[in-house]
């Protein structure tokens, strides 16, 4: 039987097999072959596409290129969600390797934020991890470290480097024994036909009454939709890192392994594929 | 944690107990009394029924309370008869005890109490010194009284041999009734408190207690040896007084204190190991002087008293050398009583709504704690019984025991019925006849499944007259007991109106309220009536069947206004402390939870249905997104990542000493993408800059080595263990060398591809600080001829604190702490580093507690006698065992800053070759051997003090309660083989063998315990192949235990086997079929000789010296503990050897492999049957088949050993 640790390096490891194309109405000097990519899911989409922008740069003039941005059947990829919760909010039921299509004009500026350099990705990962350590510890734990461990923690995200990354995350996920847990678990709720972008409310792993709180609670409580009733047939998948946990499995040990680096659990209601 | 009991005592008289693993009170099944107070320890419980009479609930434990009676036949040889009865008029008698001066025949030996029984009838001991003696068990003498020797000389004019019979306490789990004689007769006046502690005055007899009781008068009466033989103790002693007590208590120590009549409190100052009653009587006023006390209770260091008023008052300043304290200090809260339990805590019954309350936030610093907190538990088949009317008309539960108790009854009313108390007193005053006709089906003289075993039968008629019962329970409650059921429907159909009063309820044993002081003639009238006692009965069953169904009741509502009245609570024998999870304050937590909680087997939360889901889902999520697209670029191409630090460093070369240096760990991507890193070490030598560095997939241990100076760490790659020279690191603090072991094990693991828990094969072992290490064995380590080098093994670390672990490979592992207790590997986590191995479902709050000792040491002089003036030369006066160190009580430190100091310097009794009453042990000079009383030629003496200290940390094992062990061992099998149950077999720290039942993978800590009785303490135990069992035994003999077997798992006898000439044997480890000890002057030793058909052996075989431990495999490998390895640097002791050249033909092997060592104590390979791969070995072909017709070693035991054949089979199959 695997041990918990290997679910840590599951998560960290996951990558999904992507094939970035040109937009069509792109102007190149001759036609751009498609580029494929592993692409880690717990990273940023403009933290890892160094490679994809130089391939595509290639075959265009320095004129024709403003930013770069990403859609997916038509819907832009906002670069500040993790590539793993892109792909199973958006593609998740659909063949792989995931088709990504590469703009470099006609930046959506009501859809997606701007992403002139890595330290725009490297503020708004860290302000998710202070966010989420003000839920689970009053931000006592992210308060305490120093500025070299809050880098050691983007460098490791950025470097694909687990164990750098986990020396310094470890403490994040500490709580005091007595406690059971998280004062609040850090999560998100995405909808895919919603116009709200996520839901994300205070919700606590261990009921004032000591009964352990499990991902069921968690969507009774904030989004009772996406739970079917035992008639019907399944209306919708609720997804964390493509996999879809049973619904008594405790919020606060998905929170301590199924969360993403920027300790959020980013979980993904999407409609059952109808087959 | 194991789980131990807090008792309480309604106002209705029921006792329940509440378990800390619990989350609800279970009423005393025995308990046909009803009961004024209780008194806990941890093994017993003493009570003052409504009789006055004192009784005691002993816990039935796996081991039974056995005392062993010896006497001794002597004969004398004479021309004609040879040996025979017929001694000298001057000789001693015929049957005596071992002096030869108390005349003792076998049937003068009687049980103390009907609470005895005889576990079998007189044998004759066939021991004598650790040698088996000829048939008959004789041993020979010139004269009386001489030295006896096993063999007859020509000269053997008598003989004598000691015959053996045990006696058993039976009265477990019961209310045994204490005859209230005094020394001089009854004691004139009935009981009305009691108070039990003072275990910790002295271990010498085990297990002294000592019991101080108030009677009515105001006298108080100590109770005279109880100790574990001797549980119900022998006799009362009156103390004398400055007045009439009304209440006493007594903490684990030595603090007693009681309460006066008048108000004042009066403390008893004098109590010693040689005198537990004490001297005297030193009196302390009431807090308040309008007030006086009322109640006290103490602990080991703190003193609580309630006066008339209900206030609670804390006592400041207690400590061992002022008793009385200085001054009183209010505290918030009403109060009817407290009660100081383990660990000083604090429960207390609050004057307002009668509730228990527990004092959180009680530490050793601070001991008032912090504030109240209700304990809110259902009973045990809580029912809607009494109506809030009832209790506001009952007396208060003060009332009931002030000692001035009427002749009255309070019974409730049924739900349905709206009479109050009064009501139901008088229709028991008034209508002596109103029980209900007797039932037919039910015969009195018919014994009942479960009738209650209570010494006194009129008991039980006396209390049964109000036993209430109740209807509408029965069907629900009963199905269980069809008969009773009829039995029970019978009186309401019969005659409605009295099953009012008296009907019988199901639940009525478990919920009703019953108080009563039943007057005698009233009792008597009740003893006339026949159904009294059916009822009675029937009501105990019902309440049983009740719990066994007892998720009926807590189906039902419970309002927060019928809560349990209580009047008394004793957690004297309740193990919490503040950091104690408990579940006591939340009725409404789920009741799966706690019986989950309960379970000793790996919880199900590791082997949950979602956990599995997730498992199998991102495994499936990596073959659908990452195995067809592996050919794909990665988008983070891998770096170099380096993390640096400053460090000290224990430099190399002389002279040694702390250098500042800068370290670094550089990690970077192997050629096949596995993680693989190099330390570098930046130092200065000469002013020139220079390095050193290690590559991590050579490192082959970390070892954190925490003393009170420094945060050090070592380094070991296999050159450095060759050399036992490691790199000595020192971090700034503590946290950074957390930081750097974390990375550095998590690094070196990545490197070698190690993840996940320890396999089932692993290699076990602890250092002598109790640090854990695992090895995962490689195919090659038991290779011929050319293993795995052990000091090329890869070691890391395993959360908790053990003194030693043993395993087999079946996954199965356990633990013994310095301290004794029993721990079960939870098979998951594994984590040594908390958050990083994240499995905490599995890792558990572990305790252990160890002694630091200081010697006190001497010298005689002929002007002022012993003093603390030695000679020069002398030793420090306050020194460590050798006397090179100076060690006083002000400077000693706990081991590590792991370590805490939880209670003071004590004098140990304890010590080998005894001492005198003061501690004292005499020898001629330092450093010689040491005896425990002066003699004319002793110029020194010195005595040893001990301090407990207690180490909390977190890991991967689960607490085995209750029965603390002194080693363990787990049956050999083959990596295929299931065996289930799986055979274990432990001793216990009182030398008890035992077997556990029950266990198997799923259960790994396995069910009960079973004891197997021995006519002696044993050490230690080890169950090889074929579950042959051998034993030794403390008097360092050997036993083999015969019949062993999966249907007889206890076996049925032992076989006494010498021990190997003027040695005494000390541990003892059995492999497939080899069997080796090892001695208590370090020698090794390989029994000879086994063979199927006489598997006990023949002779014991010299192997080697200097070996503190042997651990025998599966594959009859041997790996040692062993002291005095030289490397090139350094010596080490304690270092991890392996028997070379080991085979089948070979089982004593050729020579020793040193590995890993400094400080390590104990090895189990126990797991590991990786068979080696087999190499074809021409030249060893030959000496195979000779040696399979060698005379001189016997054929493989191949009858005996079922598990061995198949394996040799396959074994010989490959090599010939």
């Amino acid at each position: 039987m695997a041990d918990d640790k290997d679910v840590l390096r599951d998560v960290w490891f996951g990558r999904i097999p992507t094939c970035f194309t040109l937009y069509q109405d792109e102007i190149t000097e001759r036609e751009a072959e498609p580029f494929y990519l592993l692409l880690p899911r717990v990273s940023f989409l403009t933290l890892v596409t160094d490679k994809v922008k130089k391939h595509f740069l290639k075959v265009m003039k320095a004129e024709d290129v403003e930013e770069m941005w990403f859609d997916f059947e038509g819907t832009p990829l906002k670069w500040h969600y993790p590539i793993g919760l892109l792909f199973d909010l958006h593609a998740s039921n659909t063949a792989l390797p995931w088709s990504i299509t590469v703009h470099f004009k006609n930046f959506p500026e009501r859809d997606l934020l701007h992403c002139p350099s890595n330290s725009v990705i490297e503020a708004h990962f860290m302000s998710s991890i202070k966010e989420a350590d003000a839920l689970k510890h009053k931000s006592q734990v992210i308060n305490d470290m120093q500025k070299k461990d809050h880098k050691q923690l983007w460098m490791g995200l950025q470097n694909d480097k687990f164990d750098q990354f986990w020396a310094m995350n470890r403490k994040l996920m500490e709580y005091p024994t007595e406690e059971g847990g998280f004062r609040y678990i850090p999560f998100r709720i995405y909808l895919t036909m919603s116009d709200r972008p996520f839901i994300q409310k205070l919700f606590r792993p261990i009921s004032s009454d000591g009964y352990t709180h499990t991902l069921g609670d968690l969507l009774k409580e904030v989004y009772p939709v996406a739970i079917s009733s035992d008639d019907e047939s399944k209306r919708y998948q609720v997804v964390i890192h493509g996999i879809e946990p049973l619904l008594e499995t405790p919020l606060q040990w998905l929170s301590e392994h199924l969360s993403h680096p920027d300790n959020f659990l980013h979980i993904s209601v999407i409609p059952a594929p109808s087959d | 944690m194991s789980v131990s009991l807090l008792w309480a005592v309604d106002v209705y008289g029921r006792v329940y107990s509440l378990s800390t693993g619990g989350q609800q009170w279970e009423q005393c099944q025995d308990a046909v009394l009803e009961f004024k107070r209780v008194t806990a320890v941890q093994q017993c419980c003493w009570g003052i029924a409504c009789d006055h009479h004192i009784y005691l609930n002993v816990h039935s434990s796996d081991v039974p309370i056995r005392y062993q009676e010896e006497t001794y036949e002597n004969q004398r040889w004479n021309p004609k008869d040879n040996f025979s009865d017929h001694l000298l008029p001057s000789d001693r008698w015929h049957w005596s005890d071992i002096t030869g001066l108390e005349h003792q025949p076998l049937d003068s030996f009687l049980l103390p109490s009907t609470n005895w029984e005889w576990e079998g009838d007189w044998y004759i001991d066939e021991n004598f010194g650790g040698e088996p003696t000829e048939k008959g068990g004789w041993t020979y003498a010139l004269d009386f009284p001489a030295t006896y020797i096993k063999d007859k000389k020509w000269n053997s004019c008598v003989r004598r041999r000691r015959w053996i019979r045990y006696r058993r306490y039976k009265a477990t789990d019961t209310w045994a009734k204490i005859p209230s004689e005094g020394h001089s007769g009854p004691l004139p006046d009935p009981f009305n408190d009691i108070s039990c502690g003072g275990w910790e005055i002295s271990e010498e007899p085990r297990g002294r207690l000592s019991l101080w009781a108030v009677s009515l008068q105001g006298k108080v009466w100590f109770r005279e040896g109880i100790h574990h033989h001797s549980p119900e103790g022998e006799g009362w002693e009156e103390v004398s007084l400055p007045g009439e007590v009304v209440q006493i208590s007594c903490g684990p120590g030595d603090l007693v204190w009681a309460v006066l009549w008048e108000g004042q409190l009066i403390v008893r100052e004098g109590i010693t190991r040689d005198c537990p009653q004490g001297l005297c009587w030193v009196v302390v006023d009431s807090p308040n002087p309008e007030a006086g006390a009322i109640h006290v209770a103490v602990g080991d260091n703190v003193v609580w008293a309630v006066t008339k008023d209900n206030k609670v008052w804390f006592r400041r300043g207690i400590n061992s050398h002022n008793p009385c304290g200085s001054g009183w200090i209010g505290m918030v809260g009403e109060m009817v009583m407290v009660n100081v339990g383990l660990n000083d805590q604090v429960w207390g019954i609050s004057c307002v709504d009668r509730a228990v309350y527990f004092r959180q936030g009680v530490t050793s610093s601070e001991l008032s704690g912090k504030a109240w907190k209700a304990v809110n538990v259902p009973r045990d088949g809580d029912i809607r019984s009494h109506s809030s009317a009832s209790i506001s008309s009952l007396h208060s539960a003060g009332c009931f025991f002030s000692g001035e108790v009427q002749a009255q009854s309070v019974m409730s009313e049924d739900l349905d019925t709206e009479g109050g108390p009064q009501r139901a007193v008088l229709e028991v005053g008034t209508c002596p006849s109103s029980p209900p006709p007797e039932p037919p089906p039910i015969d009195p003289d018919v014994p009942k499944p479960r009738i209650p075993k209570v010494t006194s039968d009129s008991f039980i008629s006396e209390m049964l007259s109000d036993r209430q019962v109740k209807q509408e329970a029965a069907t629900t409650a009963s199905p269980s007991i069809p008969e009773e059921e009829v039995a029970l429907g019978e009186p309401e159909a019969k005659c409605p109106p009295p099953a009012l009063v008296l009907s019988p309820s199901l639940s009525g044993g478990l919920g009703d309220p019953q108080w009563s002081n039943v007057d005698l003639e009233e009792t008597q009238t009740h003893l006339a009536v026949g159904p009294a006692v059916v009822r009675g009965d029937s009501a105990d069953t019902c309440s049983l069947s009740s719990v066994a169904t007892y998720t009926l009741c807590q189906g039902e509502p419970y309002g927060a206004d019928e809560h349990p009245l209580w009047a008394w609570v004793s957690g004297g024998g309740c193990g919490v402390n503040c950091h104690s999870q408990l579940n006591w304050f939340n009725s409404a937590t789920a009741l799966a939870s706690s019986v989950q909680s309960m379970s000793l087997s790996i919880s199900p939360a590791q082997t949950a249905a979602w956990r599995k889901q997730i498992f199998e889902q991102l495994s499936e999520r990596s073959k659908r997104e990452m195995d067809h697209f592996k050919h794909y670029e990665q988008a983070v191409e891998q770096s170099v990542w380096v993390k640096k630090g400053a460090m000290q460093w224990w430099r190399d070369w002389k002279p040694h000493k702390w250098v500042d240096v800068r370290f670094a760990l550089e990690q970077f991507s192997g050629p096949e993408g596995n993680q693989d890193g190099i330390l570098f070490l930046y130092y200065n030598f000469n002013e020139e800059k220079k390095y050193l560095h290690a590559f991590i997939n050579e490192v082959t241990i970390l070892v954190p080595v925490l003393n009170d100076s420094k945060h050090t760490f070592a380094i070991y790659t296999a050159e450095r263990t060759k050399q036992r020279w490691p790199i000595r690191l020192a971090a700034a603090t503590e946290v950074e060398m957390h930081d750097w072991l974390a990375l550095l094990s998590v690094s070196c693991c990545d490197s070698r591809g190690i993840q996940g828990p320890p396999s089932k094969q692993a290699i076990w072992s602890v250092t002598c600080k109790g640090d854990i290490f695992v090895c995962e064995p490689s195919p090659s380590l038991e290779a011929c001829p050319y293993p795995t080098p052990c000091d090329q093994m890869f070691w890391r670390q395993v959360g908790g604190h053990l003194r030693l672990v043993e395993c087999n490979s079946l996954g199965v592992v356990w633990g013994v702490g310095y301290d004794h207790t029993a721990w079960v590997y939870t098979g998951y986590g594994g984590g040594f580093f908390q958050g990083l191995a994240s499995s905490t479902d599995n890792i558990f709050t572990q305790t252990d507690v160890k002694c630091v000792y200081i010697y006190e040491n001497q010298r005689w002089n002929p002007v002022t006698g012993y003093t603390n003036r030695g000679l020069p030369t002398d030793r420090y006066m306050w020194s460590d065992a050798t006397g090179l160190q100076e060690c006083t009580k002000a400077n000693a430190k706990p081991p590590s800053p792991h370590w805490t100091w939880v209670a003071d310097w004590t004098i140990d009794y304890g010590i080998s070759g005894g001492t005198d009453r003061e501690g004292w042990q005499y020898a001629a000079d330092f450093p010689r051997s040491y005896h425990g009383h002066k003699t004319l030629k002793d110029f020194v003496r010195r005595r040893r003090w001990a301090r407990k200290c207690k180490l909390t940390t977190t890991g991967p094992w689960q607490e085995v309660p209750p029965i603390p062990l002194s080693d363990v061992t787990i049956v050999l099998c083959g990596a295929q083989s299931s065996v289930e149950p799986i055979p274990l077999w432990a001793i216990s720290n009182k030398g008890d063998v035992l077997c556990r039942l029950g266990v198997t993978l799923l259960t790994p800590a396995g069910t009960s315990w079973l004891h197997v009785g021995t006519d002696q303490p044993f050490k230690s135990i080890s169950i090889g192949g074929a579950n042959q069992v051998w034993a030794i035994a403390r008097d360092g003999s050997a036993f083999y235990r015969g019949s062993v077997s999966s249907e007889s798992p206890a076996g049925d006898c032992w076989y006494h086997i010498p021990c190997p000439e003027r040695q005494k044997l000390q541990q003892v480890s059995v492999g497939r079929t080899s069997v080796y000890t090892v001695d208590q002057n370090g020698n090794l030793w390989f029994r000879q000789g086994l063979t199927p058909s006489y598997p006990q052996g023949s002779s014991w075989e010299h192997i080697c010296n200097n070996v503190r431990k042997v651990s025998v495999g599966p594959l009859d490998q041997v790996w040692i503990i062993a002291d005095k390895v030289q490397g090139s640097h350094s010596l080490s002791c304690g270092t991890v050897c392996h028997r070379l050249g080991v085979q089948p033909m070979e089982p004593k092997g050729q020579s020793w492999d040193y590995g890993i060592g400094g400080g390590w104590d104990h090895i189990t390979v126990r797991g590991n049957s990786i068979e080696a791969p087999r190499v074809r070995m021409p030249s060893l072909t030959p000496s195979l088949t000779s040696s399979l017709t060698d005379p001189l070693r016997p054929p493989p035991p191949r009858s005996l050993l079922p598990v061995m054949i198949t394996e040799m089979e396959n074994g010989n199959a490959v090599r010939c």
